[in-house]
This record gives C-alpha cells, sequence and structure tokens, in this order.
C-alpha cells in the first residue's frame, strides 16, 4: 500500500505514557476525538485550527496502555455522512475497493487499518459510523452498547446516540481495543459501572455451538442481492459450526432511518450552536461580511462556513424542533425509538443475537452519491436501529462482491459484547 | 411544500448564512426529506420506560482548564476574556 495514502487529516506521533496490553501497538484515532496539543478539526473548516488543550479519556487510556498514536484520521464532517466524502480535507479512497468510498463516517480510521498504516483504529457510532466502514473497507468494527465508552472529548454531534468504537483487522484485535477503552469514567455521567473488570478479548475463541442468531427479514428484504448471497452464505457458515437460526420480527425498523434523522439533526442543531467564532473557529471579522457587527449576524456570517451536509442537518433539525413541528417529528421519533428497543427485547426472546448484513448495499462509487442526501441516508437502515436501541453490535468481513467487501453484523443485548465477539469470531 | 422563504426562515432561525444556490437546492431536498418523515405519523404511542438515575457529585473544586488553555483557540481576545461581536 503506497505510505500516503488520504486516510489522515493530520499525521503527527503520540508516544505512549505506559506500558500493558498495547505496547508496540500502532493506533489511528478518528479527528472528532480530542488530542492535547494535536489538532481536531471534525473534518470541518470551522475547526481546521483548533488544537484541544486536553485529551479525551479514551486517549488517555489509549496511551497509558502502551499505544503510540500515529494521527488523526479523516472523517465526513462532525461525523455527518456515510461516505468521508463531506470532509472539508477532500475523500478518502477504499483500500479494500479502489475508486469507491470507504464509508463513513470514519473511512479514515478503516481505511488506516485496511491499508495498514495502524495497527488499530477508533472511529465513532452515531448511526453506523463504526461498522459501516469497517463492512466496506472489509475489517472488524465494534459499536459499544451506550455508556460503555467514555465520550469525554469526543465532539459532540448527537449525544444520546453515539460511542467511540474499535476498528481493526481480526475481531480479537477489537475486542483487545475495546477492553482497553471500556468502562465508567466520572467526566461522562452517561457511563456505567460495566466494562471495569470485563474481558472481551478472550470471548473471540469462536464457539457458537448452541448459539441462537435471529435473522430479521426487514433488515434483509432490501438488500443488494450480491450482499444478501454473501449474508447467507455466512449464516450457512455459522449454522456449520453448530449455530442454529431463527426468523424474528422487527416491524418497528420500518421508521428507524426517519426516526434517526430527526433525534440525531435536533441533537446536532442545538451542539453545533457552540461552533459561534468566538471561542474557537475562524471570526466574523474573517468573512468580509460587512453586516456582521453584531452578534446574530456576526453568528450566522461564520456559520457559512459550515460544508453543506451540515448546514442541511441543522436546519433539518431546527425546524422538526421549532414550535408547531416539534409534536409531529421530534415526539413521534422518541416514540419510534421506544419501539424499536421493544422489537429487539422481544428478539432476544428468542435469540441470543441478531445477524444481518451491515450494509444493504457494496461501497458506492467516490462522488456517486453526494448529490442525493436522501439516497445517502437510506444506506443507515440496517447500522441506525442498534443505536436507537443503544445496543452493542460488530461488523465482520463476510465475503465480498464484484463491487466491495460485505460486512455481516450482529446485534446483542446491552452490555453483552461478548456474546457478538464470540459469534463474530466464528464468521473470520 | 416547502418554499425558498420557510428555508430562509429556518436558517435565520438556526443563524447560518445560505447562498442563493444552496437555498434553493435545499428547498427541492427539504421537501423529499421531510415527506420521507411524514411516516412517523403511523408510529403507534410506545411507552418509553426510563431505565437511567440521575448521576450526581459533590460540588467541589477542582483543577479545570487555566484561562490561558481556555484562550488558545478563541481568534480574539481581551484581558484574559473572549472577545465576540456587539449585542446589539
Amino acid at each position: 500500500m503506497s505510505p500516503d495514502t488520504d486516510a489522515f487529516i493530520t499525521r503527527e506521533e503520540i508516544d505512549p505514557t505506559g506500558e500493558g496490553p498495547l505496547s508496540g501497538r500502532t493506533v489511528a484515532v478518528k479527528d472528532n476525538i480530542s488530542t492535547a496539543g494535536v489538532p481536531t478539526t471534525c473534518g470541518s473548516a470551522m475547526l481546521a485550527d483548533y488544537v484541544p488543550p486536553y485529551d479525551a479519556t479514551v486517549v488517555e487510556r489509549l496511551k497509558d496502555a502502551g499505544a503510540r498514536i500515529v494521527g488523526k484520521t479523516n472523517m465526513d464532517e462532525f461525523g455527518m455522512g456515510t461516505t468521508t466524502e463531506t470532509s472539508a480535507f477532500g475523500p478518502t479512497d477504499n483500500p479494500a475497493a479502489p475508486g469507491r468510498v470507504p464509508g463513513g463516517s470514519s473511512g479514515g480510521s478503516a481505511a488506516a487499518v485496511a491499508a495498514g498504516e495502524a495497527d488499530l483504529a477508533l472511529g465513532s457510532d452515531t448511526g453506523g459510523s463504526v461498522r459501516c466502514p469497517a463492512a466496506f473497507c472489509g475489517v472488524v468494527g465494534i459499536k459499544p452498547t451506550y455508556g460503555l465508552v467514555s465520550r469525554y472529548g469526543l465532539v459532540a454531534y448527537a449525544n444520546s446516540l453515539e460511542q467511540i468504537g474499535p476498528i481493526a483487522p481480526t475481531v480479537e484485535e477489537a475486542a483487545e481495543l475495546l477492553e482497553v477503552i471500556a468502562g465508567p469514567d466520572e467526566r461522562d455521567a452517561t457511563t456505567r459501572e460495566h466494562g471495569a473488570e470485563t474481558a472481551y478479548a478472550s470471548a473471540a475463541d469462536g464457539d457458537v455451538d448452541g448459539l441462537t442468531i435471529g435473522v430479521p427479514t426487514e433488515l434483509v428484504e432490501g438488500a443488494d442481492e450480491a450482499v444478501v448471497e454473501q449474508f447467507k452464505a455466512a449464516l450457512d457458515d455459522l449454522r456449520a459450526q453448530g449455530a442454529e437460526t431463527v426468523e424474528v420480527s422487527l416491524p418497528s425498523v420500518e421508521t428507524a432511518v426517519q426516526a434517526y434523522y430527526v433525534i440525531a439533526m435536533g441533537e446536532a442543531s442545538s451542539n453545533l450552536a457552540r461552533f459561534d467564532g468566538v471561542r474557537y473557529g475562524p471570526t466574523a471579522a474573517a468573512t468580509d461580511d460587512e453586516d456582521a457587527d453584531n452578534w446574530n449576524d456576526a453568528f450566522a456570517a461564520v456559520r457559512e462556513g459550515f460544508g453543506e451536509e451540515v448546514k442541511r442537518r441543522i436546519l433539518l433539525g431546527t425546524y422538526a424542533l421549532s414550535a408547531g413541528y416539534h409534536d409531529k417529528y421530534y415526539d413521534k421519533a422518541q416514540d419510534a425509538r421506544a419501539w424499536v428497543r421493544r422489537d429487539f427485547a422481544e428478539a432476544f426472546e428468542t435469540a441470543d443475537v441478531v445477524a444481518s448484513p451491515t450494509m444493504p448495499v457494496p461501497p458506492f462509487e467516490l462522488g456517486e452519491s453526494l448529490d442525493d442526501p436522501l439516497r445517502m441516508y437510506l444506506a443507515d437502515a440496517n447500522t441506525v436501529p442498534v443505536n436507537l436501541a443503544n445496543l452493542p453490535a460488530i461488523s465482520v468481513p463476510a465475503g465480498e462482491t464484484a463491487e466491495g467487501p460485505v460486512g455481516l453484523q450482529l446485534v446483542g443485548e446491552a452490555f453483552d459484547e461478548r456474546t457478538i465477539i464470540r459469534a463474530a469470531s466464528a464468521v473470520e | 411544500m416547502v418554499d425558498h422563504e420557510e428555508v430562509e426562515h429556518v436558517a435565520s432561525l438556526a443563524r447560518v448564512d445560505l447562498d442563493e444556490a444552496e437555498t434553493e437546492r435545499f428547498a427541492a431536498q427539504f421537501d423529499d426529506i421531510l415527506s420521507y418523515f411524514e411516516a412517523l405519523d403511523e408510529v403507534p404511542e410506545v411507552d418509553a420506560a426510563t431505565e437511567l438515575d440521575n448521576v450526581f457529585r459533590p460540588d467541589e473544586v477542582r483543577e479545570g482548564l487555566t484561562q490561558e488553555e481556555a484562550l488558545a483557540n478563541a481568534p480574539e481576545t481581551e484581558d484574559g476574556y473572549f472577545k465576540g461581536p456587539n449585542v446589539s
């Protein structure tokens, strides 16, 4: 692989501060995770010169565990995208399918691992942003249960949905990285006690004898034919190893994408209000806007510097939360979210894990989907239900189509990462 | 139907300037996206029992960022404060 792929926004080494399970390993970190003294841009022109004064909790834990950080990876601006093409710093090519997108929004992290430029990587997953690029680049990605990994120092996009998660060449290595970053943090009040003492890597033993895998038809029938073929072959393989598959039904997923986007955009419109050109970012004086001499005009002028997808989400979020529309969109989306959670709870009464293709489609060609935001949103159909339900999920490589790698997604019960790690390790 | 004016109104609520071409594109796209969101009307009411508890910590002074660190990324500062535009 070329040593100068476009997976990184900033290449700067950060030394380990201790020795531990990650000694001698290199880790690439998504550029929305704060690194003290090293630029953290979120893929946005608004933070092109931003240098955090502190480390995210996960970065402290990496360094303490002996990891060497090798740089900050490219991403869709503020995590808003499925292709890494909304980055203000240009697209990233897919090392496993050249000419195609690496997926998103953690595309740089998955590409860095797939190209061998880092042993491991961290991404963040709000609606699939770790699992989608892992699937498209042919590597492993884990979206932990909400509350397992601290979000302190993660630049917020949609707080109620997102988690930081590991990306690695194998299930065992992803689990090793999870082991380092998981566990409670007094600086993130949404973390739980789980994970402090839990071993994850030891679960990657490939033993699926007696495991019950639920397959929801709703997440399979809409998928691309070539993807479904690989998915079915992976299930055959798991059955041959002693697992049993049963059909489960998740009717609520029919409105999961809508609910996800209403909630995520609503939270984004509030979170991104902090980019006001006063505490960080470019200043209104630099925008040449003559009217920008009072607070509101200056604020609006600076914020013209967001990319188009970010503006789209801020505006739609503002719209959905505005007087007269709040009940219609936001409140209904919360109902839809509770419905998804209930559906999964029912599925887990008969199944240990729930399986589907991670992405219903193979990787898009670079530039293909940028003009059609709704088409891009629909590609998240299989990943967003997991975030709405706060559950853990893993994407593990399961064959290839002519257009690129396919990922198998396994969803588990809350804080039962060990079961999805075990099942995924049997797919490898 | 989402028109030009509605997009401009929401953009002003969100304090985000748009250029003419963006306003044009957004009007058409918002129409598509909002009609897609209409499906939420069919969602049944679901009791969202929360499983979360409030988390408290003692209100004690502890170390935070220094003034210098907090101001380090600000485009303009004055006498140890952030400097913003006039509030008029």
